[in-house]
């Protein structure tokens, strides 16, 4: 508990670097909200309006001014408006979250559900074909652009079964979990295509190196069964890797997948700060940074708390 | 009465090609009840022999080629090992070949407790479940002499030491009751009375349970202790074999009279060095250590800082002259690695002084590791690794340095074309050669040999030893010498101070304090190492605790009270 207060200080620490990056970038991008809100219109207005409009938002004072304004909003929860949807920030990042993280979710279980064993099966298969066959298709999965797998699913899925996924507006899970899971369940498998060949690898390879140590041999002299050396004596050993990278990847995933978002038209995260940073929403934009930036303190937090469950060296500090 | 386990013409071969042959031709027998010792320097092939026997080769990469391994049944049947099925061999495994290893800190599976390991051999072994089985694994750690059974069963190896951990490997390894006990060097990794403890378990184990054993060592003297025959392996054959007593006292084969002439046998301070006795009096020491403290604080966490501190060195003082050798022996954990760490500045003192008279113009002392395969760069050429400490003390490679590098290549007898050789290219003896030859590049008048020719092979140490000597009379080089091996201190040591628990427990004369001493630790100590004349000689089993090291905070040890024990030789004086 100790461990984790600790952890949990540091973040607010970690977020005000963050904010400051994001705020002070974001500023260096040239053109003005105002423009990029009102396009060619903007022309028309007089240079007072447009100063009433700055001043409306905020974005006449000095950036450092600015700063401490939106800095002192935060610290009661305000994260400010978003130019673009005219609503709390907070509001529109959370209308969003619930699509990434679901689609994070399902792209994590599909790559370690089919990346673990195809890693164990070819690292008890050495050089053998099993090995060779799973090394090509994870190469294969690892150097596919993700975009060419989603285009490709979807041409099979509208082609060959006139099925076309629903696009544009998101289901949630609570209201109709079919429509929802036929809605996510293609762009998850092209996320989890990537995610689970680099899971493959790195198992394979962790796999193998835990194979050959002294109480694989130990195990193996005392009777254990084959089967139960690979799933009981090795495998947790070899999950640490696999764990490390599964952590990092879904810290991505949970910032959004902007492309396969793009493609099969869904309203996540990542097409959220794109646009975002298109519009010069300065508020949206720090906001769904620092949101990003949360999700991925919290799961490396995550990690490092599996680390201690897999490991009791670490659990109970080693010696 | 057929024998229990026969084999004829084992080969063994690695990989796809069997021409080289790592194993050739093996023979022997072992009636039931009875100790084979299978001897050999490393790369012998007597633990390719040993893993052949239940077809763990296998899963090193390795294949029986040749010949026949026949093992009789309980029920008289008798089993072709060499041709069963991996599926039979599971079966024979742990339940009528047990096995235990030589790495106790790695050979049990770190993220299953102690208890659940255990446990898990009786279930295949025995079917017990649930609590019987917990009942058998606490009955199996009383039966290894682990005391507390029941809450050790809840450790994770990591918490326990390598003699417990070993205790417990063989726990497990006689949870099937094996006719069969194939201990491969088990306790070449342990302290001397660690390992006498074990020796000790292992012989009391084999009249309790009348199984027969196989005990794989490079350790000829251990040998004497335990065996009934003796067979002798190098570089993959059996080159002599016979009763204990038969190979001991009039071996045959070249081989086996070199390796008994070159392990170097303890015995007792009678041959120790005679030359260069300290000059009375006088003489400046080249290192003088005061008072030397070093303590690691614990706890560093959020509530629990500095709650005390591992006294690692407490209290040290020696001094070291000109062409003296003073060596520290002691166990694991005695504080004798840190010590000379703290004397070459690597670690930081807490307290105490450190005069080196060579430590001023250029010259520091200088350090050889006990690793030769790790403590080389392996990008870089013999030029740029002893060019190593000259760039350390700002100069560059010059005609002068690589007629240096010359010079020291020859005296420790390598060729002086090997400058453009990397380390992978020698031996384990050779690199050790080129540790030194780079610890002498600056010409020091001070050496520190940490555990210096403890990873060598026992002809290999006595060569490197040999060396040691030869540098040490041409260069007047004072050698500080740590050590766990009582039987190399005997050779190498003008002066021994024993260290136990961060404490020099007694000090002087390496003949007096080896055949005359008087603290119970080094008494303790000595009468641990096994030797040539100690056959069949029983070990107590002695389970004496080490004393913790971690002490509260603010916490300062009484002042130590001296006895003289004669000229040169003081004993710290124990509190009862």
């Amino acid at each position: 508990m100790n461990y984790l207060a600790r952890r949990l200080l540091t973040f607010p620490l970690i977020l005000l670097g963050v904010s400051l990056l994001v705020f002070f970038s974001i500023r260096m991008i040239p053109g003005d909200a105002i423009t990029a809100m009102l396009g060619t219109e903007a022309g028309l207005l007089t240079p007072v309006q447009r100063q009433a409009l700055a001043a409306y938002f905020g974005i006449d004072q000095p950036v450092v001014v600015q700063y401490g304004r939106w800095l002192a909003g935060l610290l009661q929860g305000d994260l400010g408006i978003s130019v673009t949807y005219g609503k709390p920030v907070l509001t529109v990042i959370l209308e969003r979250f619930p699509l990434t993280l679901e689609l994070a979710l399902l792209a994590m279980v599909i790559a370690l559900g089919i990346g673990v064993p195809a890693g164990v099966l070819a690292a008890t298969n050495n050089e053998r074909s099993t090995d060779v066959v799973v090394r090509i298709l994870a190469m294969l999965g690892q150097s596919t652009p993700g975009f060419v797998v989603g285009l490709v699913i979807i041409y099979v899925l509208s082609v060959y079964f006139g099925f076309v996924p629903a696009m544009g507006s998101f289901t949630p899970l609570w209201t109709d979990p079919l429509a929802n899971l036929g809605q996510l369940i293609f762009p998850a498998v092209t996320l989890g295509f990537a995610f689970a060949a680099s899971v493959t690898r790195i198992s394979r390879s962790a796999m193998l190196d835990v194979l050959s140590d002294d109480y694989i041999r130990t195990a193996r002299a005392k009777g254990v069964p084959g089967r139960s050396v690979v799933w009981h004596h090795a495998l947790p050993n070899a999950l640490i890797p696999v764990v490390t990278l599964s952590g990092v990847e879904f810290g991505y995933l949970l910032g959004g997948a902007v492309i396969v978002e793009q493609i099969f038209a869904l309203p996540g995260l990542g097409r959220l700060t794109l646009d975002a940073i298109g519009q010069r929403d300065y508020a949206l934009v720090q906001g769904c940074v620092l949101f990003v930036a949360f999700n991925f303190l919290i799961v490396n937090l995550l990690v490092d708390l599996a680390y201690a469950a897999l490991d009791p060296r670490i659990r109970l500090g080693a010696r | 009465m057929s024998p229990l386990l026969s084999v004829r013409d084992l080969t063994v071969a690695f990989g796809k090609d069997a021409s080289e042959p790592v194993v050739r031709g093996v023979s022997f027998e072992l009636n039931p009840g009875e100790t084979l010792a299978i001897v050999g320097e490393s790369g012998s092939g007597k633990s390719v022999t040993a893993l052949s026997i239940n077809r763990l080769v296998d899963f090193g990469g390795g294949r029986i080629v040749g010949g026949s391994m026949r093992l009789t049944r309980p029920d008289g049947a008798v089993l072709e090992l060499s041709q069963a099925e991996e599926r039979t061999l599971v079966d024979i495994r742990g339940r009528e070949i047990g096995m235990i290893f030589q790495e106790p800190m790695t050979s049990l599976n770190p993220v299953h407790t102690v208890g659940a390991q255990i446990e898990e051999a009786f279930r295949l072994h025995r079917g017990l479940v649930g609590q019987a089985a917990r009942q058998a694994a606490r009955e199996a750690l009383d039966r290894v002499r682990i005391a507390d059974a029941e809450q050790r069963l809840r450790y994770y190896p990591h918490q326990l030491s390598g003699g417990m951990r070993q205790r417990v490997m063989i726990a497990m390894a006689l949870a099937g009751n094996p006719r069969l006990l194939i201990a491969d060097e088990p306790t070449t990794a342990l302290d001397v009375t660690v390992q006498a403890q074990i020796m000790a378990l292992l012989a009391e184990l084999r009249a309790e349970t009348g199984m027969a054993m196989i005990f794989i060592t490079h350790d000829i003297g251990l040998v004497a202790g335990i065996a009934d025959h003796v067979l002798v392996m190098q570089n993959g054959v059996a080159v002599e074999q016979g009763r204990l007593d038969a190979v001991l006292d009039a071996p045959q084969h070249d081989y086996t009279q070199h390796l008994l002439n070159a392990v170097p046998h303890f015995s007792g301070g009678r041959a120790v060095r005679a030359d260069g006795a300290r000059a009375e009096g006088g003489e400046r020491p080249m290192v003088a250590v005061k008072d030397l403290v070093v303590r690691f604080p614990v706890g560093r966490g959020l509530f629990a800082r500095n709650a005390g501190a591992v006294h690692a060195v407490e209290g040290v003082d020696f001094d070291l002259v000109q062409g003296e050798t003073l060596a520290i022996v002691g166990e694991s954990g005695s504080g004798k690695s840190t010590t000379a760490r703290a004397i070459l500045g690597l670690v930081e003192a807490t307290r105490g002084t450190v005069d080196a008279a060579s430590g001023q113009g250029g010259r520091p002392i200088q350090m050889v590791f006990q690793d030769p395969f790790a403590s080389l760069n392996p990008r870089l050429d013999v030029e740029s690794l002893l060019a190593e400490p000259a760039i350390a003390a700002g100069r560059r490679i010059d005609a002068a340095l690589r007629e240096r590098m010359g010079f020291l290549l020859e005296k420790v007898g390598l060729p002086a074309n090997c400058l453009v050789r990397y380390p992978h290219q020698f031996s384990g003896g050779q690199r050790q050669r080129l540790c030194i030859a780079r610890a002498l590049m600056l010409n020091p008048d001070v050496v520190v040999l940490d555990e210096a020719v403890s990873a060598l092979d026992v002809s290999v140490q006595a060569k490197v030893l040999d060396l040691l000597i030869d540098l040490q009379r041409e260069f007047g080089l004072a050698y500080l010498f740590i050590s766990h091996d009582m039987a190399v201190v005997e050779r190498i040591a003008h002066r021994v101070a024993v260290m136990y628990a961060g404490q020099i427990v007694e000090i002087g004369g390496a003949g007096a304090v080896l055949s005359r001493p008087r603290h119970s630790y080094t008494r303790r100590l000595i009468a641990a190492v096994p030797g040539m004349d100690r056959r069949r000689q029983r070990y107590d089993v002695d389970t004496t605790p080490v004393p913790s090291l971690v002490r509260p905070r603010g916490y300062e040890p009484p002042q130590a009270d001296w006895i003289e024990a004669g000229p040169d030789h003081l004993v710290r004086m124990e509190t009862a």
